[in-house]
Order: structure tokens, then C-alpha cells, then sequence
């Protein structure tokens, strides 16, 4: 069965037509050629698909596209306009926090969701007493970027480039 | 050997291939824009061995948006069935369960899943038989192990001396079957153009791919061509073709000039891309009081499919880690109905060392003796089998490096003497070693262009190992040029011929290649060539290859909390020290290297791929139920080197560096759980069930 | 994935009736779990009826000093709410203990409760399964069934429930609020989920067409005391081998008032009440701890592989105890 819709994806709206069955993952790569969500376990399981939905981090091999009707996508590729990379991406390419970098586009958005949310004073698994985290320990970035997979192994500068583009956000 | 001076390399040069990928829009393998695309989606076999009596394809080929189905009644005939693993859609005959049996093509990715669920197959099921046992009455030993190494071998009389030793350990340790599990799933899009077959592929070499879907399809190589810039990851189970590949390919033919888009999904990975076996590996290690080794005996059993052998070399580290009067190795296989296993990373060293460096471990508290003096006590002056003289052992060195660094000298030897609100805390030590190994087949070309620019072409395989970055630090500095003034070119069989990027061998053996064009260049053209000049050259045989036994060396430290009551184990601080050579790119190296720690410590912790002896499947075939290192699990972890220039290895003065972070990281974290609680798991993965009481 | 036809629905009442009228329509929330077992061929809807743009994503006071959550409430809204965070903290540390950010920015408050329970060989089509298709038999009980149930299991099924967040509304007296044809009505968290019976195939008591509109708390004093610990596999983004909620207030040393319930060890969440019975009113001592948790833990039949989870769900409430009585959370 056919569904038009309409979605903004990367500050550009874009109207299709797809089967229902299709996912907002597959929508965005085999429909729209928008490759910065990546297709690595198809069931919620690793995070590579992560884009900011309407501004925050989501998986989007588990929700249809139809459902998404009338949402704004923004990917890592949108986070970079006209190849500029975004400070948490130049972030990401300093502390080499890739490898394949297969999983690294959903980190970006990931990361940056993750940030927006602890600027709201959301808490983590590991928030001590559930208050709002003053600023994000190590041990607070690991948790809240635990849904993204990384087969190479980069988390640690992951972490480092986490931790970087916080500073720069602290010292403009 | 004449050496290459570094100027480029050594400096940590930002990856090249960064920014696209961080965009995203680095084209992997199933992203390549393409026109028309129809999408596959494959039938599996549901039984693990018997026949297909009928398969009834109408009520997909009825569906919407459905193109075609193909069965092993309808495919294409391929012309070798040399790779019985490559033997796709070609008889009704199942080895496995999970193997390709049918497959539709469909104009949507949607319609081709719908279609293939709707495809009737009827078997007669045979008796399988997928029950990995070290008590089985058919192991048999194979000719040789993978890497052409030999399968038992023996000096002196290791019973004997064990039977005579002062001191004793007989421990069995069993690692799990484990999967490589990249991020991008094994991926191809195939287009027939005829007489054309391209494919996109997710792949360690292009070549490789080429010359193996060739020889299957019966066309000739030039016939033939392989695309893949970008790889998301192989770790060994994107080193050879898969059936995936000739899947494709038969589809492709079905459906001449439209691209066959296929990637695997994450539960398909699990029997259809390789893995690593099985082991169970009984260590004997005797030894005088104070710690000196009198007898190793290493009896490992692992598991190959019955249709095609693949016998790990799990043994192999054991033959020159430690010196010793008495030595016998030897491998046994139990031939499965099972997918057949294959590469992941430092396969043998990752599993072998494990039982190995454990095994120390236990004699170091039999003999009451450090564990980092045990090692030194044992150091071989030369190859304990070849007796070749060392190229550039330097075990010692990274073990006395890591020790200070890691504040060893604090450690209280005794375990379970540490702890911090209810985490009992210890800390391990372990010793890593992969052979430098330079494959012979690379050819590079260089071509000069304006202004002092260069391309160079080999078709090489960049999977996150930084391929894009050192070679073009390596071609600078062998055409004595800024790394601007290179302009790289790999991942494509339209260039020259290329090794797997595999057994850590690829910068190696490439990098050489565009040393030994470069020399080529300047012989040919002298020292300023003209644009337009070009020379290609191959890699060389080293001289001392057969002369010196080269090898990298490591060691592990690893610090871990185990909770007292729940059995929890959390990595607390890790250090592996590696002696590697010159390390070419720093920003990279390290990278990399935490990369093989951070899957040392996910087998040590995390991975088990449990096979259902009555399905013949792996039954955890997923991300959810195959557990791989997240982000919270890795904490302060660090990697360094010893500065060094192996001029043996080399024009670069390297070796590689893609395996040996591995390699004995898991042995670390269970030693260091024993330190912490006193119990040592010979099990792996060290889960919680295994330690709570 | 069967094709289906999808809808949205503008008010409850409509989206009920629409469901009810259809055998093979289903409520579509955040999808995590759905559009999962969709792709598995574990689900079959030939409708979806979407009920994300409902007004049910609001977490409102009530009078008698509990709140009201809406059934669309992210879970990540919900863990983050200051109320929950600081009057039941338990609910947060769930929450925040499921899944992982992306995910819990997709979830519902109802779909969360309706995951269905996690088995690896619910997941797999090309196996039997009595949840999947009754009277075909269970996989699990002679198969890998390390993560599976202690408690209650039948000769049916033995699949454990994965919800976090589900264990601490068992924990906390919360109350389901239910729409159908007739109107509403309230079910218990703790008889939300059932055991598996003779019936494997459902996990829930809620009827075909009935749409969960609100979960309540109720005023729970002790809740404020309350706590959430996940023993799991890796340490973030793995469903729990044992989970403990808990709520303890202690006064002049004896357990004035307790709360438990158990994650991973039954095809739903386990409310312990002979532990918290044998807590009552007791002296709050090591020694009573793990008198409550035998107590709790008396009927435990294990399987193959997971004798573990006895001495894991044992120590694991001792643990959580101790700490309530030291006063950390």
C-alpha cells in the first residue's frame, strides 16, 4: 500500500511517495539518496541509523516513514552545510573518533542530541541522585552514548571528542 | 635495505577520508547512486543438512513488484566448484542451516523481503550433526593450518619433561565461537552489462574478489570488476568472497543492466560471513621452582565445516613465545554441518594466547613469582623451533614499559586483597606477539602530474585501518614530496593488483610496492620527471625473510572492579604497550590499537555465539543477544609503542599493527579478575553467572 | 513484512473503534517493538492504526498526591520529569536503565508496557514457539535458556518480560487506565502482565481494540526512597539477566514500610510480596534481607542455564536493601 508524504530533510523539503511498509531508514537512503543514516542492524540494536527527529536523537530503522509525516530530519550530512564541518564533527576528525566510520555519522547526531538533552538537565543511568549533571564526567558520556555501537573500537576518542566540543562550547 | 627517510611519516596526519565519513557521505559499498535499482532479498535453508525435494516460488513470483526467482533450478551454472562455500544455488544438496537457497529480486526492498517469505520449500532432512566436543572420536588432524603453518609440532619430550617438572599446570580453557560482526553488514550491489560484471562491494580486497567471482562464474578476470572505496569494517570476515557475492552475481545475470542490490541483514552475518571457531585448548606448562619452563604442551581442538576445511592456528603463538627444552603443539578438528568458519582478527594469536597467557598466569602463582618475572625468565634468545635469530624481539622491553607506566611495582600479588565498596579490585598483565608478514602479488603505479603532483593507484582496501592516510605518507616520503602533492587511489580493481588487507600484512606489503615504484620512477626518469612520467613496480621479497624470525611483540595490563555480589566485572584501566616498528601515522596507530584492546576486551566480557545443537544454528543472531563492547564498558584505556625502525621488516621500518591490539588483551582481564577474586574463569566470556555464589 | 494499511488516528474513542472492529489492526506508538517484530515476521497487522499524535503525552498532578502519565509519553520525558525524579526515583533509574537514548526518545509509555516478552527463540521464526504459534512447543525449555524465567514459568514458555520500567510500576502500586468499547477501566501493574499459563500468546490482559491511555501512581511515601539496579551483560544497552526495584523506609531499625518487584526472572514483572512480607515490620538486617529474599525466591525452578539468577536475584535485593537502609539511593 502507497502513502505520499512530506518531510524536511536536511533543511530541504521533500515530498514522496512509499510502500508503508517502508521505514524512515530506508526513506532516506533508497528514496531521498541520503546516505548519513546508516543501515547496521535494522532492529534498534546499534544506533548506526541515529538522526535528530524534530531536534532529537532517534533510531529510524524502527519507525515508518508514514508515521513520520511532516517531521524534520537532520543527519550528519546536514549538520555540515556545504562540507563545513559542525565544531563536533571537526571535534570527531581531531581525536580520530572513527574508524570505518560506518557507525560515525549516528554518533555525531547521538552526541549532539545527548547534549541538547543534559543541557535540559536530563539525568543518566549514572546521574548520581538523578539531579541535573553540572557538567558531563567521562562516565556520563559513556552511558548516554552506549546505544551507538562501534565494531573498531573508537569510544575512547569518541569520548575525547565529546569532551572537546564541550569545552569549545564553554569558551567561545 | 634502504630505508626510506620519514618526513611525512611519523607525523599524525588527520584521515584523509575523515570529513566524508563524519558527513556521511563516504559511499559505502550498498551506497553507491546507481539507476533502476531492484533490491534481493535471499531464502535460507531451514534445515542443517539433507536435500530440497521442491520449492514453490509462484506465490512470490505473483507478488507485486516481485522481478524474478532464483533456485538452484533456475540460476545460472557457475563453472568451478573449486570453493564449495562459493557453490551457490547450484544443487539441492544443504550443508548448513541458514544457506542460501533461493533468492528474489524485486523492484522495492519491501516487496523482495515479502517475496522471499512467501517462497514453500520442501526437504528431506538428513541427521546433522553440530556437537563441539573435545571427547568426539572423529577429530582428525588436517594437513595443515591456516597460513600454510604445520598442524602438530614437537621437540624433545614434552610428556616426559611435564610428567617430571617441579612445578605443574594442566588447565583446559575454552574460548566461544565468536562473530566479526562489522558495522556496515557484508554488502554488494552486482550489475551484468554484458560481457560485464561489476560489483560494489564490502570487501578487504578488491582483487580478490575479482579473480574468485571470476573463476566461479567461468568469465575472465578483465571481465570482471570490483568497486569498494569504502569498507564499514571486516575484521577478517570481509577478507575473502562470500556466498553473498555469488548470490548477487546470479541475480545480476537474471536481470542484465539493472544493479542487484544486496546487503546482508545483521541475522544473516551470523552464518553467512564467516567467524571464528570454537576451542577448547588443554595447556600444559612444567617448570622448575623457580619458574623456568621444562615442558609446553599445547593440545587445541576446533571445529571446520564438513564441506570445506578451514582449520585455525590456534597453536601457533605457543611455538616461539617462551623458551623451553620440550615443546608440542597440535590441533584437532571436528568437521561440522556448520557454516564454515574463517578469519577474525589475529586469528590463532587471539585465542591461543588466551589459553597461553593465562596458563602463565597460573604458573606464576604456582611458582610464587610475578607474573612479569615469570615472562623474563622464559625469554628465548632465538626462534625456540626455527632457531632463527630474532629480528627485533622486543617482549621485555614492552613489559617493563607497561609495568612502570601501569605502577606494577604497587600491585600486591596475593588476589582478592582490594577492594572499594563492595568491587573487589585486580589488576593482570599478558604478553601479545603477531608475525610481520608481507604478501607478494602488490604492484603500484605512479604517475606524475603538473606542478610536482603524483597519483598513485594500487588497488588497496581501506576498512577503518587508515589506508588513505599512510599510504599517501609513505608515497610522499618515498617521492620525497608533500602529502598534498599525492593524490591516492585504491579500492578499485581498475588498479593495480593488491593483497588482502589481512594478517596485519596490507600497509606492508603495499606501502612497498609504492616504495619500490617510486625508486622505479627516479631510475626510469631521474629525479625531476615530467608530467606524464609513470613507473609501477611490485612488492619485493625482503632479504631477510627467511633468515630472521620477525614478529611484533606486546603486553596487556588490565585493571578490573568485579562486584561482590552480583558477579559483575568492569574494565577499570587497560594499557597495551607494543612493539610494532615504526609506527606511521601516531593519531592512527593508537587508534587503532584500542581498537584491538577495546575487541579484546569484548571477547574477554561479552561475545558467545551459542549454537542450538538441535536447529544447527546460532540462535543469538543478533546484536540484542550477541553482545559486543558499548561505549560504557570502555574506560580509561591507552595504547603506546616502543620508538623503533625495523629495518628488516620494511622500507618503511614498519610492521603491522591491525592485530597485535588483540592479541592477548583477553588473557589480561581474566588474570586480572583471578587477581581480583581469586577465581579463575577458564571460560570465556566472563559473564556474571560465572562468578556470582 | 505483510503489506498493511496505515492510519491516523484524530481522537481515542475513534482509534478504539476502529482497532476493535478490525481482527488484525493494531495501536502503532513509537514502533520500537512492533515495527521489530514486523520485520521478524513475528507480527502480522493488515492495519495500523497510529496513535502518536493523541493528547496523551502529559504527566499531570492528581488529587490525591499521585500523578497521572500519559500513554504517549516518551520515556525519555518521563525519566527526565522532576516530579518522578524526585518522588520516584525507581520509575527514573528504570527508564533510564532501558535501551538506549535514541530509543527511549521513541517509546511510549504504553508501548513500553507491551513489549512483548524476549526470547531468542520468539525472535526466530524458523523455530517453534508456543507464543508465536500455540501448541507448537517451546524452544527454550530444552534449549540456551540462560536468560529465561525462575518464577512462574509453565511448561508452555519460560521467556522473561524485558520491560525496566514495567518492574518499577509492578514495584510501585501503579495503575494501568484503559480504554475500550465500554469505556474505561483500571487495571493493577501488577495484573497487567500475566504468566504464561496454557496461553503463551499473551502477554497482557489488555483485550484485542482496548487502548492504554494513562499509567497512575499513586501517593507513595516510600517511593521517594526508592531505588532501580540492572545486573546485565555488558554495562549499558543489554536487557537485564536480574533487576531489582525497590522501595525501603526504615525506621528506629526495622522496615516501616517496602516495596520490590523482580526484572528477568518471569514472563512478567515478579511484585515480591512474601519478601516484602517478611520485611515488614522487621528488623532491618543483613541476616533479615536474605531471609526476605529466600523467602521470595522458595518456588524458583531453574532451567539448564540459569541456576545463576537464584544467587544473582538474591544477592542483587540484598544489595539494593542495604543501600536504601544506608540511606543512598
Amino acid at each position: 500500500m502507497k502513502a505520499s508524504i512530506t518531510l524536511r530533510v536536511d533543511g530541504e523539503q521533500r515530498s514522496l511517495t512509499l510502500d508503508t511498509r517502508t521505514t524512515l531508514l530506508d526513506a532516506l537512503r533508497e528514496h531521498l539518496g541520503v546516505t548519513a543514516a546508516k543501515k547496521g542492524c535494522d532492529h534498534g540494536q546499534c544506533g548506526a541509523c541515529t538522526v535528530l527527529l524534530d531536534g532529537r536523537r532517534v533510531t529510524t530503522c524502527l519507525s515508518l516513514a508514514v508515521a513520520c509525516d511532516g517531521t524534520s530530519v537532520t543527519t550528519a550530512e546536514g549538520l555540515a552545510p556545504g562540507g563545513t564541518l559542525h565544531p563536533l564533527q571537526q571535534a570527531f576528525l581531531e581525536q580520530d573518533a572513527l574508524q570505518c566510520g560506518y557507525c560515525t555519522p549516528g554518533q555525531i547526531c547521538s552526541a549532539l542530541g545527548m547534549l541538547d538533552e543534559a543541557q535540559a538537565g536530563h539525568p543518566s543511568f549514572v546521574t548520581e541522585g538523578l539531579a541535573a549533571p553540572a557538567e558531563l564526567s567521562d562516565e556520563e558520556i559513556r552511558e548516554r552514548m552506549s546505544g551507538n555501537l562501534c565494531r573498531c573500537g573508537a569510544y575512547v576518542n569518541i569520548v575525547a571528542a565529546i569532551r572537546q566540543a564541550i569545552a569549545e562550547r564553554a569558551t567561545p | 635495505m634502504q630505508m626510506i627517510e620519514p618526513r611525512a611519516m611519523g607525523t599524525p596526519l588527520q584521515r584523509i577520508d575523515g570529513a566524508a565519513k563524519i558527513m556521511g557521505t563516504a559511499p559505502y559499498a550498498f551506497e553507491h547512486r546507481l539507476e533502476r535499482p531492484t533490491y534481493l532479498h535471499p531464502v535460507q535453508s531451514t534445515i542443517a543438512r539433507g536435500r530440497i525435494l521442491k520449492i514453490d516460488t509462484r506465490a512470490a513470483e505473483s507478488l507485486e513488484g516481485v522481478i524474478a526467482v532464483i533456485t538452484h533450478e533456475t540460476a545460472a551454472r557457475l563453472a568451478s566448484d573449486e570453493n564449495k562455500e562459493l557453490w551457490v544455488l547450484q544443487s539441492a544438496k544443504v550443508h548448513f542451516r541458514g544457506q542460501f537457497i533461493a533468492a528474489v529480486i524485486a523492484q522495492t526492498p519491501e516487496s523482495a523481503r515479502a517475496g522471499a517469505d512467501r517462497i514453500a520449500v520442501e526437504y528431506e532432512a538428513a541427521r546433522h550433526d553440530v556437537s563441539f566436543s573435545g571427547g568426539r572420536k572423529d577429530l582428525y588432524a588436517p594437513k595443515t593450518v591456516n597460513a600454510g603453518y604445520p598442524t602438530d609440532t614437537n621437540q624433545g619430550d614434552a610428556e616426559t619433561a611435564f610428567e617430571r617438572a617441579e612445578v605443574k599446570v594442566d588447565s583446559t580453557y575454552t574460548t566461544p565461537m565468536e562473530h566479526n560482526s562489522p558495522m556496515e553488514p557484508h554488502t554488494t550491489i552486482a550489475i551484468w552489462e554484458s560481457p560485464k560484471l561489476t560489483l560494489y562491494d564490502s570487501t578487504q580486497s578488491v582483487h580478490s574478489v575479482r579473480t574468485t567471482v571470476a573463476k566461479s562464474l567461468g568469465l575472465k578476470v578483465d571481465q570482471v570488476r570490483v568497486v569498494s572505496p569504502y569498507v564499514g569494517g571486516g575484521f577478517g570476515s570481509k577478507g575473502e568472497p562470500h556466498a553473498h557475492n555469488i548470490l548477487a552475481a546470479l541475480a545480476a545475470l537474471r536481470v542484465p543492466g539493472r544493479p542487484v542490490k544486496f546487503a546482508l541483514t545483521r541475522q544473516q552475518m551470523f552464518c553467512l560471513a564467516g567467524y571464528r571457531t570454537p576451542t577448547i585448548q588443554r595447556f600444559r606448562l612444567g617448570a622448575t621452582r623457580d619458574g623456568r619452563l621444562t615442558s609446553i604442551i599445547h593440545d587445541v581442538v576446533e571445529l571446520t565445516s564438513r564441506f570445506k576445511e578451514f582449520a585455525e592456528q590456534t597453536a601457533v603463538p605457543t611455538r616461539l613465545m617462551y623458551a623451553s627444552p620440550n615443546r608440542r603443539t597440535r590441533h584437532r578438528l571436528a568437521a561440522l554441518d556448520l557454516p564454515k568458519p574463517s578469519w577474525m582478527r589475529a586469528p590463532g594469536e587471539t585465542p591461543g594466547m588466551f589459553a597461553g597467557e593465562v596458563a602463565m598466569d597460573e604458573l606464576a602463582v604456582a611458582c610464587g613469582l610475578d607474573p612479569v618475572e615469570l615472562r623474563v625468565r622464559n625469554e628465548p634468545e632465538r626462534n625456540p623451533e626455527s632457531d632463527n635469530p630474532w629480528g627485533n624481539r622486543h617482549l621485555l622491553e614492552c613489559l617493563r614499559e607497561g609495568a612502570r607506566r601501569f605502577a606494577w611495582s604497587e600491585r600486591d600479588p596475593r588476589p582478592r586483597q582490594r577492594s572499594d565498596r563492595g568491587w573487589l579490585i585486580g589488576s593482570g598483565v599478558a604478553s601479545s606477539t603477531y608475525p610481520r608478514y608481507v604478501l607478494l602479488g602488490s604492484r603500484a603505479t605512479i604517475r606524475c602530474g603538473e606542478r610536482g603532483q603524483y597519483t598513485v593507484r594500487i588497488g588497496a582496501a581501506d576498512l577503518g585501518t587508515g589506508t588513505w592516510t599512510t599510504l599517501t605518507q609513505i608515497a610522499a616520503d618515498a617521492l620525497q614530496c608533500p602529502v598534498e602533492a599525492v593524490h591516492l587511489e585504491i579500492g578499485d580493481t581498475e588498479q593495480p593488483n593488491a593483497t588482502v588487507a589481512g594478517g596485519s600484512s596490507g600497509i606492508s606489503s603495499w606501502g612497498w610496492a609504492i616504495v619500490a615504484a617510486a625508486q622505479e620512477l627516479r631510475r626510469l626518469h631521474g629525479a625531476r620527471p615530467a608530467a606524464g612520467a609513470e613507473a609501477s613496480a611490485q612488492t619485493p621479497k625482503g632479504a631477510d625473510d627467511e633468515t630472521f624470525a620477525q614478529h611484533s611483540f606486546g603486553a596487556q595490563f588490565a585493571e578490573v572492579r568485579v562486584n561482590t555480589l552480583t558477579g559483575e566485572v568492569r574494565l577499570s584501566r587497560m594499557l597495551g604497550v607494543f612493539s610494532a616498528g615504526r609506527i606511521i601515522n601516531p593519531r592512527l596507530a593508537r587508534s587503532q590499537l584500542i581498537g584491538g584492546m577495546t575487541m579484546g576486551l569484548s571477547m574477554a566480557l561479552h561475545e558467545e555465539s551459542v549454537v542450538d545443537e538441535r536447529f544447527g544454528h546460532v540462535i543469538n543472531h543478533d546484536f540484542a543477544g550477541y553482545h559486543i563492547a558499548a561505549n560504557a564498558d570502555v574506560t580509561d584505556m591507552d595504547a603506546v609503542w616502543l620508538d623503533e625502525v625495523d629495518d628488516r621488516s620494511t622500507p618503511m621500518g614498519s610492521r603491522g599493527i591491525g592485530e597485535i591490539g588483540i592479541v592477548g588483551a583477553a588473557a589480561a582481564i581474566a588474570n586480572a579478575v583471578y587477581h581480583a577474586t581469586g577465581t579463575r574463569i577458564r571460560n570465556l566470556p566472563i559473564t556474571p553467572d560465572k562468578l556470582v555464589t | 513484512m505483510t503489506p498493511f494499511a496505515y492510519e491516523r488516528a484524530t481522537d481515542a474513542s475513534s482509534a478504539v473503534a476502529r482497532v476493535a472492529a478490525h481482527p488484525n489492526a493494531v495501536f502503532l506508538g513509537g514502533g520500537t517493538n512492533l515495527v521489530d517484530h514486523m520485520k521478524l515476521g513475528i507480527a502480522h497487522p493488515q492495519l495500523l492504526v497510529d496513535v502518536t499524535r493523541l493528547p496523551f503525552s502529559k504527566i499531570e498532578s492528581l488529587p490525591d498526591g499521585g500523578i497521572r502519565v500519559g500513554a504517549g509519553v516518551r520515556n525519555s520525558d518521563l525519566a527526565a520529569d522532576r516530579t518522578v525524579r524526585e518522588r520516584y526515583p525507581v520509575l527514573s533509574q528504570a527508564l533510564l536503565g532501558g535501551a538506549s537514548g535514541q530509543l527511549r526518545n521513541l517509546a511510549t509509555t504504553a508501548g513500553n508496557l507491551l513489549q512483548r516478552t524476549r526470547c531468542a527463540y520468539f525472535q526466530d521464526v524458523t523455530v517453534p514457539c508456543n507464543k508465536r504459534t500455540p501448541g507448537s512447543g517451546c524452544s527454550a525449555i530444552d534449549g540456551h535458556n540462560r536468560d529465561h524465567a525462575i518464577l512462574g514459568a509453565s511448561d508452555q514458555c519460560v521467556a522473561v518480560h524485558p520491560s525496566d520500567m514495567a518492574v518499577a510500576l509492578a514495584a510501585l502500586d501503579a495503575t494501568v487506565v484503559v480504554l475500550g468499547r465500554q469505556g474505561e477501566r483500571r487495571i493493577s501493574a501488577v495484573d497487567f502482565h500475566r504468566l504464561p499459563g496454557d496461553a503463551a500468546q499473551r502477554d497482557s490482559m489488555l483485550e484485542h481494540g482496548e487502548l492504554i491511555v494513562a499509567v497512575e501512581l499513586p501517593a507513595l511515601p516510600v517511593a521517594a526512597h526508592s531505588v532501580y539496579y540492572k545486573v546485565r551483560d555488558r554495562a549499558s544497552y543489554a536487557f537485564a539477566l536480574v533487576s531489582v526495584a525497590a522501595a525501603l523506609e526504615v525506621r528506629s531499625g526495622r522496615v516501616h514500610d517496602v516495596r520490590i518487584a523482580f526484572g528477568g526472572v518471569a514472563h512478567k514483572p515478579w511484585r515480591a510480596r512474601r519478601a516484602e512480607a517478611a520485611l515488614r515490620g522487621a528488623p532491618a538486617t543483613e541476616e533479615v534481607y536474605g531471609r526476605a529474599a529466600d523467602a521470595e525466591l522458595a518456588d524458583a525452578k531453574v532451567l539448564k542455564h540459569n541456576a545463576f539468577k537464584i544467587p544473582l536475584a538474591r544477592n542483587t535485593l540484598r544489595m539494593v536493601l542495604r543501600q536504601l537502609a544506608q540511606g543512598g539511593r
